[in-house]
């Protein structure tokens, strides 16, 4: 391993994108993701890569699209209101089956909303980034490492299943400084890309890259084709990281800087003497639903802490199914959510589960 | 025996869908057989766009990626710049690429996206039955302007060759049109140095094509070429708008 390095989220992303072999760029500004762009501004042409400024979120992302399809490594990011454009061309890519990687920064919403940090593009990302049946590969980093490392792992899984894949960040960790450490530069073995478009060479039949099926039932099989693919995902890409779980009455579920904030919060808990764990889903899809269901025989009550209204907060009881209670503690539109605050809540339920 | 008639070895023996008398067909055909002169089937990626051409991706015996509706044009800087050694063209109507894709055309052509755009201005949005296209003429009738195009209501409509040819980064801006044995030679000429362009580096080259619609027309075949003739013509008229080859030539 190489040593630790002080970076901004976003540039420590930036930068593992570029190591991850990304050398196609496209993106639109928008606070507070813009350090990714002005990054790959001022890295790309130094390793013979594109950076394009586009004239638009919507072209930003059908630039991927075709970057996909040509089988390189591309990437855009945006922030909420921008996500919302990118949509059309997210479904049009998934579709399509390419890999792709978008980054979110998430500000609070909805609208123009602010430019603070939230979680409320939850929903966003894991049930409906555009039209039709689909799903992508979410990832939510907790820690500016996270960030470095989700690049690749993000790249990978999408390239094996064809699916692209969202890193959903926020503001805070978008711009906040951490040590972080790359992984020793490795030649990554890009699996091999026979159905990308980068002209047959009159050595193969023609590649076509496309999301329109007239004939119902040729789309049906392939959206179920795709849906195959899922389940295996779901089978082999869940990721949670459990905190003092095995022991907890108490769990609180949170991810990114939300959990950030819980783990404190735990931490304050377990030192008043109340068993408080933290589950903290890493992929918001697949959802980690075995980490959750495994927890429910030993807790008495579930804590589910976003910087939003309360959107995760469904997926968790669905793998609860109503087995312990589940309640929501939240703050949105830019607000962060307190480790006392959290800690506060925790007490509540411990002293109701006392009566 | 002499073949006198043969298909473009860069089409696909997939049936054309189009309706009789409908141009697509001759620009396809015209397309494909300067892909065959040039030899360049092999590194040609084309983009299809959203309207009666989107199943050009079926024609075309080159790798081809089917773009969201006006995004031709994005798609095809992505490849572009994945693939600066390929060559990448899109083929686009009206609707695509000056409605819902003008932005995307616009910003292809300043920025000089090496890039070769096929344009097919029929003053119609065909594949969805006939509505009012961003080239639709003044006073003509579309399902939706039953009274005839009110230019004080949906305003007036936009000469894309006239546009484009304003921006830097065009290096042809051509208008043709496939109406008569001579047009179609000239159409294939533009055609042809607008691929050339795209391998000589100059940057965004686009040929507009006036062609007909005769089914959301509601006219013949003939009648449709006639219309074209009288109508369409006069307003947008042929000719080249930017070619950078002859300002470097003059
Ligand atoms: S609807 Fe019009 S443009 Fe479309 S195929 Fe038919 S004649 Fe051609």
């Amino acid at each position: 391993m190489g040593e630790k390095v002080l970076m901004k989220g976003n540039e420590a992303l930036a930068e593992a994108a570029i190591q991850a072999g990304c050398r196609h760029y496209f993106g639109y500004p928008i606070t507070p993701q813009t350090e990714i762009a002005a990054y790959m501004s001022k890295r790309m042409p130094k390793v013979g890569g594109c950076f394009l400024q586009a004239e638009s979120e919507v072209a930003a992302i059908n630039m991927v699209l075709g970057a996909s399809s040509a089988g390189v490594r591309a990437m855009t990011s945006s922030s909420s209101p921008g996500i919302s454009l990118k949509s059309e061309g997210v479904s049009y890519i998934a579709g399509s089956d390419l890999p792709a990687l978008i980054i979110n920064v998430q500000r609070g919403g909805p609208g123009l909303g602010g430019i603070q940090p939230s979680q409320s593009d939850y929903w966003q990302a894991t049930k409906a980034l555009g039209h039709g049946d689909f799903q992508l590969f979410v990832l939510a980093p907790s820690t500016i490492q996270e960030m470095v490392d989700f690049v690749s792992l993000g790249y990978e899984v999408g390239e094996k299943y064809r699916i692209p894949t969202m890193i959903l960040s926020d503001g805070m960790l978008g711009q906040m400084m951490e040590p972080v450490e790359f992984p020793e530069a490795k030649e990554t073995a890009q699996a091999e890309k026979t159905w990308a478009t980068n002209g047959h060479k009159n050595k193969r039949k023609k590649n076509i890259i496309n999301s329109l099926y007239i004939e119902p039932q040729v789309l049906e099989d392939l959206v179920k084709e795709r849906f195959e693919r899922y389940e295996k995902i779901k089978a082999t890409e869940q990721r949670a990281e459990e905190y003092l779980v095995d022991d907890a009455d108490i769990v609180v579920v949170a991810f990114g800087a939300s959990a950030r904030v819980s783990r404190n919060a735990v931490n304050m808990a377990r030192e008043a003497g109340i068993k408080a764990g933290l589950i903290r889903p890493i992929t918001l899809w697949p959802f980690p639903e075995n980490t959750i269901k495994k927890a429910v025989s030993h807790t008495k009550d579930f804590l589910c802490v976003e910087m939003n209204m309360g959107q995760m907060v469904d997926d968790v009881r669905l793998c609860v199914e109503g087995k312990s209670e589940v309640s929501f503690f939240g703050r949105t539109g830019g607000m962060i959510p307190t480790p006392e605050e959290v800690f506060n809540e925790i007490k509540k339920l411990s002293e109701k589960e006392a009566k | 025996m002499a073949v006198v008639f043969d298909k473009p070895k860069a089409l696909t023996d997939v049936p054309f869908h189009y309706c009789p008398g409908c141009t697509h067909g001759i620009v396809h055909r015209l397309v494909a057989e300067v892909i065959d002169e040039l030899g360049i089937a092999g590194d040609t990626v084309g983009v299809a766009s959203v309207g009666c051409s989107v199943f050009s991706y079926n024609y075309f015996d080159c790798d081809m990626v089917q773009a969201p509706h006006g995004r031709a044009p994005a798609v095809a800087t992505g490849l572009k710049r994945s693939l600066p050694d390929n060559v990448i063209f899109t083929y686009q109507g009206d609707g695509d690429l000056a409605a819902i894709g003008m932005a995307e055309t616009v910003h292809a052509a300043t920025r000089g996206e090496n890039i070769t755009v096929i344009f097919i201005n029929n003053a119609i949005y065909g594949m969805t039955g006939g509505q009012m296209a961003p080239t639709s003429l003044p006073g003509q009738v579309t399902q939706t302007t039953p009274y005839g195009r009110d230019t004080s209501v949906a305003g007036h409509p936009i000469r894309v060759c006239e546009l484009l040819s304003t921006l830097s980064g065009t290096a042809l801006a051509q208008r043709v049109t496939v109406d008569s044995v001579k047009n179609v030679n000239i159409a294939k000429k533009a055609i042809k140095k607008a691929f050339e362009n795209q391998i000589n580096k100059r940057g965004y080259s686009i040929v507009e094509v006036l062609s007909t619609c005769p089914t959301n027309w509601g006219l013949s075949p003939e009648e449709a070429l006639k219309w074209l003739q009288n109508n369409m013509i006069p307003y947008y008229p042929l000719g080249v708008y930017k070619d950078v080859t002859a300002e470097k030539e003059a």
